[in-house]
């Protein structure tokens, strides 16, 4: 990158700087010309200098320029329109108001490309740092925080945009203003022209000298704003160690220290800033007191005639902004000038990679056969500690080969050195014929699939994680056609001006070929493989029957799952099981589900019918209202309030049982007891609609079998369902949308899958009842091969900001299958399964290694012990390789692998 | 049966005797009542002990694994508890229990049963007071074995 700003402008906008100059020249015209008519207009028709008589015309843009002598003197181009005085005023005024409309114009046109000259050039150099960010080499990452690079490509850079378009034409722009206004006042009078040119040095010596103080802190301010963003996510990571150490008033004090480091450095550029401005203004006005008395003096001696006067007072009325905003410019300039080092500084490194190692290449040669062969492997720690030390071997790129040793002893350095994350400080490794320290990573990251002991998965679905690892290169064009078309045009065209990616985001990026299938529907079927060898799809499954889908994903999917429902309803209907599922029926009233659920027999669409929201629902009221169901909800509310109250109220807040079994939050406690004592003291009828509100809310949440309380009997649960009739039957058009109800045959898009599946409650007080009937329903999915489908959906789960919303077992599973579904040749795992407990690491081991039988494997273990799986293994001691072979022969040889394995 | 004949049934143990009406009735409302088929296994040895039973209705069989098979160390019917031992010690089930019957019971939870010992001194002189005739009569047991031996 350009060490100064100024290069980088140049190298990148010169054509589009150059563009410009003439329309700034032609605007420097216009300006003279219009700074110019004034003093005709008031000396020739106001003050009547050419119109001696009443009818004495005066020729209106006569063209006759004077030449040279030798060719022919004046000549006469255009006589020009003879007008009177009168009308001779109107033409030059109108002449005066278009040259301004003019000068307008060209402005806007000026501002407008400076404005998209800016604006691609902020984009071009926030690109450029994204660029570099991706060919830091990863040691670099430890010095660095993301979210002070977050920052800096995201806030600090964006006034160099507004700069960058004004760097060169502005003082161009300006200057000429400026220059245009002094050499007019110095061409109508030397002595004004000499005031005017005082006030101009005065200003532009002063002011930027009073300025530099304002430099050093806004650089102060620029360092100190970006550390406290970054402390700020220290703060945010590590969090749980500020809880745990009950440190957060350190953290606090920390803080506030910066932030009042922070308030000093900008209370200071506050006042000088304004100290500034008031002198600026003085300057700029102390001008004009100057022009009133000497130009006046002059004028009164006859010295001057007042056109001139009145053009000079208004001429320098346009010479101090100029001047000002040139002055501002520059502080400016040296301002972002600063930005621009400081931000440099902190992308350049001198061991950055080399853009051609980044290179999209469409059908790299990659390693398919022959040796895996590192040759005296050599790698430096930032300290100059040997971490690999002459490290070589050979095996067949087909080998399983366990890498083991103390932790520390070299194996994590070989693995990243294996698949190129860090090339070696000296020696190579080859494989199949190719060198992977000098490959392109169209080449490594295509033939290694590395996973770390924590892998990153990106906060998108299981499915775009897993597709990742395949999207190296745009495979297929997405086609266009007409208006969109031409807007693809233009912004290709953009991002090649800005020196951008011109590889379409839309296009299809996923390589199917390279995991060995035809296309997506193919690949899904892939994915179900590679989740089977990681232990995952009964996870995914999981996940699947928890999830709510809308119809319309995925073919057939409603009819599917409202087969599924008859299976199970036809299984269910056993003998034995019967029981433990309480199916919707829209002419009973189910026990197991909360009275809410029983008014609307359907699943909320949204908020309105949310169980919250419900008791204040206008609808809902009048529902209840009209089947009188709300005076004995009330009393129900009345009674569940009482015994809340009786069962919870000397209970300390954030108790555990408030949390899992009370209605009412230990915060409302008190608030219940004020509505019972009002009960008591004026009756249920008579409390105030807020309290009533708060009672009536109460019961919605009440589940009879669960709850016990026997506050709803028989009579109670037939007006409960007189009420769901009438709620259905006169739902208004506009709330149909926020309710899908509960119908046999039809599938209910709010509802999970398993709750579609289900279609009723799976009866409390039943032993094992969840358990028993969730095996049904696996057998149900199973006979009508439905788990497949179940497992797709799983697959669009939402895996969170860094995978978060997994456990990190399930993430490491994740990583491991996306390694494999690339199909490298060679895949690199170092601890990639240490997370994971003993019996599933072994399992998960035995999977991968079957599932790669004649492709190559290499795998740091930390246990030694499980190396027996492996053809082949490494030993790795302080850096070295202490020693190689087959597991059974090492086992016995007293050698370092038996001393780990008896450690 | 409602919630109130739950806090009848258990206001006979000696444990939650003591307690307050309120907590007996909030110790029942955060109970679950638990059905059992007969036959069905309720806990087995070795598992971990999350939660104790009240039998309301229905009997109960203990059994112990010997090298010569299951072996019926008790049967347990209405109004006793059962697996209250592993829920105060960290250790596992040292027994398995059986539903010989259709079984109905009320499930109260480790914790729950735990945070009524602590508020409770009373409940907890009469835990310890069933632990200690307990540990008699096993201790009584033991020597007879041995001396018989």
């Amino acid at each position: 990158m350009e060490r100064g700003l100024f290069g980088f402008i140049l190298r990148y906008s010169k054509r589009e700087q150059w563009m410009i100059v003439p329309l700034v020249v032609a605007s420097m015209l216009i300006l003279f010309a219009s700074l110019d008519l004034p003093k005709t207009i008031v000396n020739e028709p106001i003050q009547g200098k050419r119109f001696p008589n009443p009818d004495s015309t005066v020729a209106f843009l006569r063209i006759a320029p004077t030449l040279p002598d030798f060719l022919g003197g004046q000549q006469v181009l255009f006589e020009g329109f003879a007008l009177e005085r009168a009308p001779y005023l109107v033409a030059l005024s109108l002449t005066f108001l278009a040259l301004i409309i003019v000068s307008g114009l060209l402005k806007l046109k000026i501002n407008t490309m400076k404005g998209w000259m800016g604006e691609r050039m902020l984009r071009r150099l926030r690109y450029t740092l994204f660029d570099h960010i991706l060919r830091f080499p990863l040691p670099h990452f430890r010095r660095v925080k993301s979210a002070e690079m977050a920052t800096m490509i995201k806030d600090e850079v964006e006034p160099l945009g507004g700069f960058i378009g004004e760097a060169i034409i502005s003082p161009l722009f300006l200057g000429g203003q400026a220059l245009t206004a002094l050499f007019f006042i110095l061409y109508q009078h030397i002595y004004l022209g000499i005031i005017a040119f005082f006030m101009v040095i005065v200003q532009a010596v002063v002011i930027p000298r009073m300025r530099r103080r304002l430099l050093v802190l806004t650089k102060e301010r620029q360092i100190a704003a970006r550390q406290l963003a970054g402390r700020i996510a220290e703060c945010v990571d590590g969090v749980v160690e500020i809880h745990a150490h009950d440190t957060s008033n350190y953290e606090r004090a920390e803080i506030s220290a910066r932030l009042g480091k922070m308030f000093l450095i900008r209370f200071e550029l506050f006042q000088r800033k304004f100290m500034i401005k008031f002198l600026n203004n003085f300057l700029s006005q102390v001008a004009p007191f100057l022009f009133y008395l000497v130009g006046g003096y002059l004028a009164i001696a006859g010295r001057l005639d007042i056109g001139t006067l009145v053009a000079v007072i208004a001429a320098y009325k346009d010479l101090p902004s100029p001047v000002k905003e040139l002055i501002d410019w520059d502080q400016q300039r040296m301002d972002v000038q600063i930005k621009y080092t400081q931000v440099v500084e902190q992308f350049t490194t001198d061991d950055i990679t080399k853009p051609e190692i980044q290179q999209i290449i469409d059908m790299p040669e990659l390693p398919r056969q022959g040796d895996v062969r590192a040759s005296n492997l050599t790698l430096l720690d930032e300290s100059g500690n040997k971490v690999l030390d002459g490290v070589s071997f050979e095996f067949d790129l087909a080998e399983h080969v366990a890498i083991v040793g103390h932790a520390g002893g070299g194996g994590s350095e070989m693995a990243q050195v294996l698949s190129r994350l860090v090339p070696p400080s000296s020696g190579t490794v080859e494989m199949g014929g190719i060198d992977i320290t000098r490959a392109p990573e169209a080449v490594t990251g295509r033939a290694i699939g590395y996973v770390g002991a924590t892998a990153y998965l990106f906060p998108v679905s299981v499915r775009e994680n897993l597709l990742y690892g395949l999207k190296h290169r745009p495979v297929l064009e997405s086609s266009y056609e007409g208006e969109s078309l031409s807007k693809r045009e233009t912004e290709l065209r953009e991002s090649a001006k800005a020196g951008n990616s011109i590889h379409d985001i839309r296009a299809e990026w996923i390589d199917y070929e390279a995991a060995g299938v035809s296309g997506s529907e193919e690949m899904e079927g892939r994915i179900l493989e590679v989740l089977r060898v990681v232990d995952l799809e009964e996870a995914i499954f999981e996940v699947g029957l928890r999830s709510s889908v809308r119809a319309g994903q995925g073919p057939g999917l409603a009819e599917s799952v409202l087969r599924a429902r008859d299976t199970m309803r036809a299984r269910l209907d056993m003998p034995g099981i019967k029981e433990l599922v309480e199916r919707f029926d829209l002419a009973r009233f189910n026990r197991n589900a909360t009275l809410a659920e029983n008014l609307l027999f359907g699943t909320p669409v949204g908020k309105t019918f949310d169980v919250d929201n419900l008791a204040r629902n206008p609808y809902v009221r009048k529902v209840l209202d009209e089947s009188g169901l709300s005076g004995d909800l009330l009393k129900v509310g009345h009674k569940l309030a009482e015994t809340m109250l009786e069962l919870f109220s000397d209970l300390p807040p954030g108790h555990e049982l408030f949390e899992r079994f009370s209605f009412i939050q230990h915060d409302d406690l008190p608030h219940v007891k004020e509505i019972l004592a009002q009960v008591a003291d004026v009756g249920l009828d008579r409390i105030q609609e807020a309290d009533r509100n708060t009672l009536l809310a109460l019961p919605f949440k009440l589940i009879s079998a669960r709850h016990r309380l026997g506050l709803i009997d028989e009579a109670l649960e037939a007006r409960i369902l007189e009420a769901r009739r009438l709620f259905a039957r006169n739902l208004p058009e506009e709330l149909r949308t926020a309710i899908e109800f509960f119908d046999p045959t039809k599938f209910i898009g709010a509802a999970s899958l398993q709750d579609n599946i289900l279609f009723g409650k799976i009866a409390t007080g039943q032993a094992e009842s969840n358990a028993r009937v969730g095996r049904v329903m696996r057998e149900v999915l199973d006979e009508l091969k439905l788990r497949p489908l179940v497992v797709t959906i799983g697959l669009d789960y939402q895996v969170g900001t860094g995978g978060a919303r997994l456990p990190v077992a399930d993430r490491q599973r994740i990583a491991i299958a996306r390694a494999i579904l690339k199909r490298p040749a060679v895949l690199v795992f170092d601890q990639a399964a240490a997370v994971l407990d003993l019996a599933s690491k072994k399992r998960l081991l035995d999977n991968v290694l079957a599932c790669r039988k004649g492709c190559g494997v290499y795998w740091v273990l930390n246990r030694p012990g499980l190396a027996e799986r492996f053809g082949r293994v490494l030993v790795m001691e302080k850096g070295r390789l202490v020693e190689r072979g087959k597991f059974a022969e090492l086992r016995e040889s007293g050698g370092a692998l038996q001393k780990l394995l008896t450690a | 049966m409602s919630l109130e004949q739950e806090v009848e049934l258990i206001r006979q143990f000696p444990i939650f005797s003591k307690i307050q009406p309120a907590k007996q009735k909030l110790l029942c409302f955060s109970s679950e009542r638990l059905t059992f088929e007969a036959g069905q296994v309720m806990f087995r040895a070795g598992d971990v002990g999350d939660a104790c039973y009240i039998v309301i209705e229905g009997r109960v069989e203990i059994t112990v694994e010997t090298p010569k098979g299951p072996l019926v160390v008790n049967t347990l019917g209405r109004n006793e508890i059962i697996g209250e031992i592993a829920i105060f010690g960290d250790v596992p089930r040292t027994a398995s229990a059986t539903a010989t019957t259709r079984l109905e019971t009320l499930k109260i939870s480790k914790e729950l049963f735990h945070s009524v010992i602590r508020e409770n001194p009373d409940a907890a002189l009469e835990l310890i007071r069933i632990l200690a005739s307990r540990l008699a009569n096993t201790t009584a047991q033991l020597i007879k074995t041995r001396t018989s031996n």
